[in-house]
């Protein structure tokens, strides 16, 4: 059976692990409180463009050793961030488990280096160019910064061209002396992993993390103006797409919040990809291209994301499908038989996702890095289990109630 | 460097392969893992888009659709129920010569799971009222890659690598979709889903005995067709440009290879690992992290049956487009010139890494087995493939490229401007 290890270190920096000597791999994981929502106007994307910048080089090794010494170790390793945090992780075989530590506590001390700062601004320019080609053209983006407003959980991961051109490598490492403090950062591990080991090797190489300190300090945002590159249309002008994207946002359940699993079940009745509400009626009918709805939970607010894609022309009636079939759900509820279907899902998909040790890796590091809580799988299937037509009747009277912001993005 | 692909628990010798043929044709795969909790299967059939008619592109697809529009006692809606219900993680799609229906679950659903998939292939409703429902959600697909470069680019490489009918994309086109009606469905059904060249795959917590047994109850008697296993590609070289105004120019590209069943494939496939596996690969530590000029750069190997290629994507803001698609021919052109043993140790590591590691999934197990023996006609235990990686050397590497240079590039662009190739 899986086994949960806590500890904290002296430093603050905490340590979690589920271990499993039974499996073939095991994942490491560092997770850093550094997330857009934690930049003001001037940083904006910095979380991001410090990330690929951790792969750039420590006092120990060069760029090209970080990135030749992760493949020396065969296995998965990659980092991403998001509104809320950064994480580093890796997963290899377990006789790995002393190099990929070294390795990846080491590139949490980088060197950011000026030259290499500004290879990899065009870099993380060519990343936002990218997502300026691809459905739904930035409309999720969009929708977050009008629902949230630009700041805070609303601004976007990537930042802007414009903040990325005007970035320094000066301010990135105050950003890094500020968020990538002890207090701020989870070691995550799962799988075939020796917990004490762990313990008296991070301990030993994370001490000077303590030291960091940052010297800049940044005005606060001018709330009456929008941050540069920024604007809040609900549309979004897209003259050679063939579909017509439209995002539906409002409020949804935080990451601590006792609605989430009625929520996430709501969702899958009303949106997921095969047997949902929305399936049956806009999908299986090929009236649209995709019609679905998810809850995303942040650590102390939420959204509701409805997402529909279809032919221009065929919108405004497909939009009042999807309506007419909220607005169902909201009056009567869910039958017994739907919610038993999800549940069964859910489950099964829960169970089969934790097989391996990659994959709880992050529920774990993730959720110990915002809410110290540590929930293992029977928790979670109970969890999902203990939902019943009530609770689902009231989340979605809650979060489906009010009608959300729409945008647009389509040709005409 | 010996890695050892022994299960954790001392359970290797339950994990062993079992290949059975059934009278109809059909051949079962089973690998026991008693380790996990769950098992899952593939069943592949020999109904891909190779089987379409020239002017009914997608028909493959839209059967693959149909029969899962109701079989047997089951209703569409019953039948989405019941998997539900099973905890079916599932997934069904055709390639240029196979449809196929996959699906994972907790181990238990196993047997009521298969006798699904047994109604689904062989008894499909197939209702006539529904096919315009079908064709709408085909020609939805159709709009959505038009609208990702990406796709587009990619989509039509692959049809200049191997020509119309073995290259095409599995969608077909607005004709092609119209044209199709219940007859071209059903006679698609009749002559594509049957028993010969059919593989069934299976594994994880299952009993290999049980699983034959259940295997013969539900397709012993099934009927085993005629088919052609492997037409000719009919590619050409060339360069194409798709004037769009798009954020970045979208470059892909592909050259002749060889397939996965040729005795020098791991040779060739190696150079491609050094090239584009990872992050200290020479396409992305040279063209991304050296250079800048891009965040996204790969390329890969690919196999039918009887050819295969190499092919590569790389996108960037127009203006260094050129410089990109340059520098990105001539790192793989100069492959072999400075190959060095830490770069193959790198990517030997990985395969073996990803291969002990593939011993956590049995979705991903049961796929590996189906991909293995539609290429080689038997199943490839690990033991054997970790063997053949372990044993190449620099010089094998080096020897097949040296001997086989990439030529006849066929190259597609979507950007604002054309670029200079060749």
């Amino acid at each position: 059976m899986p086994e949960f290890k806590q500890t904290t270190l002296p430093n603050g920096l905490r340590i979690v692990a589920e271990t499993d000597p039974r499996s073939y791999s095991m994942s490491l994981g560092y997770f850093v409180r550094a997330g857009s929502r934690n930049e003001l106007d001037p940083q904006s994307g910095l979380s991001h463009f410090l990330e690929h910048m951790m792969f750039k080089g420590t006092q120990r090794r060069s760029a090209e050793d970080v990135n030749r010494e992760l493949d020396e170790l065969g296995g998965q390793s990659n980092a991403y961030t998001t509104e809320e945090q950064t994480v580093y992780y890796a997963t290899v075989l377990p006789k790995f488990q002393d190099r990929i530590v070294d390795l990846l506590t080491d590139m949490m001390s980088p060197v950011l280096d000026e030259q290499e700062f500004e290879t990899e601004r065009n870099v993380i320019l060519e990343e936002i160019a990218k997502y300026e080609d691809q459905p739904p053209f930035g409309g999720f983006e969009r929708a977050m910064e009008i629902h949230f407003s630009p700041r805070g959980i609303g601004r976007r991961v990537l930042g802007t061209s414009e903040s990325i051109k005007a970035m320094t490598a000066q301010r990135m490492r105050d950003y890094f002396n500020t968020r990538y403090r002890p207090e701020n950062i989870v070691l995550a591990a799962t799988g075939n992993v020796d917990f004490d080991g762990l313990v008296d090797e991070i301990q030993r190489r994370t001490n000077h993390w303590a030291e960091r300190t940052a010297s800049e300090t940044i005005p606060p945002d001018d709330t009456e103006s929008l941050p540069d590159g920024i604007e809040l249309s609900t549309r979004v002008p897209t003259p050679d797409a063939l579909q017509a994207y439209c995002i539906g946002i409002g409020a949804g359940p935080s990451s601590a919040c006792n609605q989430r699993h009625a929520a996430r079940l709501l969702a899958s009745i009303l949106g997921d990809e095969g047997g949902s509400r929305f399936f049956w009626d806009l999908i299986d009918t090929g009236r649209a291209e995709v019609a679905t709805c998810w809850p995303q939970e942040f650590s102390d607010d939420g959204a509701w994301f409805t997402y529909l894609v279809c032919v221009p022309e065929d919108l405004e009636s497909n939009r009042r499908f999807v309506r007419e079939i909220i607005d169902q759900v909201v009056q009567k509820g869910v039958s017994e038989d739907e919610l038993k279907q999800a549940v069964n899902k859910t489950t099964a998909g829960c169970i089969m996702q934790s097989e391996r040790p990659s994959n709880r890796l992050f529920s774990i590091g993730g959720r110990w890095l915002m809410h110290n809580e540590y929930i293992d799988l029977d928790q979670s299937l109970a969890n999902v289990r203990g939902v019943d037509q009530n609770a689902i009747a009231e989340a979605a009277k809650k979060y489906l109630l009010k009608e959300p912001t729409d945008i647009l993005a389509s040709a005409d | 460097m010996s890695l050892s692909t022994k299960p954790a628990a001392d359970e290797s010798s339950a994990s062993e392969i079992t290949t059975t043929q059934l009278p109809s044709g059909m051949t079962v795969l089973v690998q026991p893992m008693p380790w996990l909790r769950t098992a899952a299967f593939t069943l592949s059939l020999r109904g891909g888009i190779q089987y379409e008619s020239p002017d009914r592109g997608g028909l493959a697809s839209m059967v693959c659709e149909m029969v899962q529009r109701g079989a047997g006692s089951y209703s569409s809606r019953d039948l989405v129920a019941v998997q539900d219900n099973l905890g079916m993680d599932r997934n069904s799609g055709v390639s240029t010569a196979t449809v196929s229906f996959g699906s994972a679950m907790p181990a238990e659903s196993f047997g009521e799971a298969l006798k699904l998939y047994a109604d689904v292939v062989r008894r499909p409703h197939l209702p006539s009222d529904q096919i315009d429902d079908a064709r709408m959600m085909m020609i939805q697909e159709l709009r959505a890659i038009e609208d990702e470069p990406t796709q587009r680019v990619m989509r039509r490489v692959r049809e200049m690598q191997y020509g119309t009918r073995l290259g095409r994309g599995s969608q077909g086109t607005m004709e092609s979709l119209t044209a199709i009606d219940a007859d071209d469905i059903r006679n698609f059904y009749q002559s594509d889903y049957h028993a010969g060249g059919a593989i069934l795959t299976v594994a994880g917590r299952v009993d290999p005995a049980d699983v034959i047994r259940q295997a013969q109850d539900e397709f012993g008697d099934w009927r085993c067709n005629e088919f052609e296993s492997a037409p000719q590609p009919q590619g050409q070289s060339g360069y194409e440009h798709i004037d769009a105004d798009s954020s970045q120019t979208h470059i892909a590209f592909a050259f002749p290879s060889i397939p996965y069943g040729h005795p020098d494939y791991f040779r060739m496939r190696a150079g491609i690992g050094i090239l584009s596996d990872g992050m200290s690969s020479r396409l992305f530590d040279r063209v991304r992290e050296k250079r800048g000029l891009c965040y996204t750069v790969s390329a890969s190997c690919h196999s039918l049956i009887n050819a295969g290629a190499v092919f590569g994507y790389a996108g960037t803001t127009p203006g260094r487009a050129q410089e990109t698609l340059d520098v990105t021919l001539s790192e793989i052109k100069n492959l072999p010139s400075d190959l060095e043993q830490s770069e193959l140790d790198r990517w030997k590591v990985r395969i073996e890494s990803g291969l002990i590691m593939e011993q956590e999934s049995s979705a991903s197990r049961a796929s590996s087995l189906a991909s293995d023996f539609f290429q080689l006609g038997r199943a490839m235990p690990t033991d054997e493939l970790s063997q053949i990686i372990e044993s190449l050397t620099l010089a094998d590497v080096r020897d097949y490229w040296e001997k086989h240079p990439p030529s006849d590039y066929r190259i597609v662009t979507l950007g604002p401007e054309k670029l200079q190739v060749g």
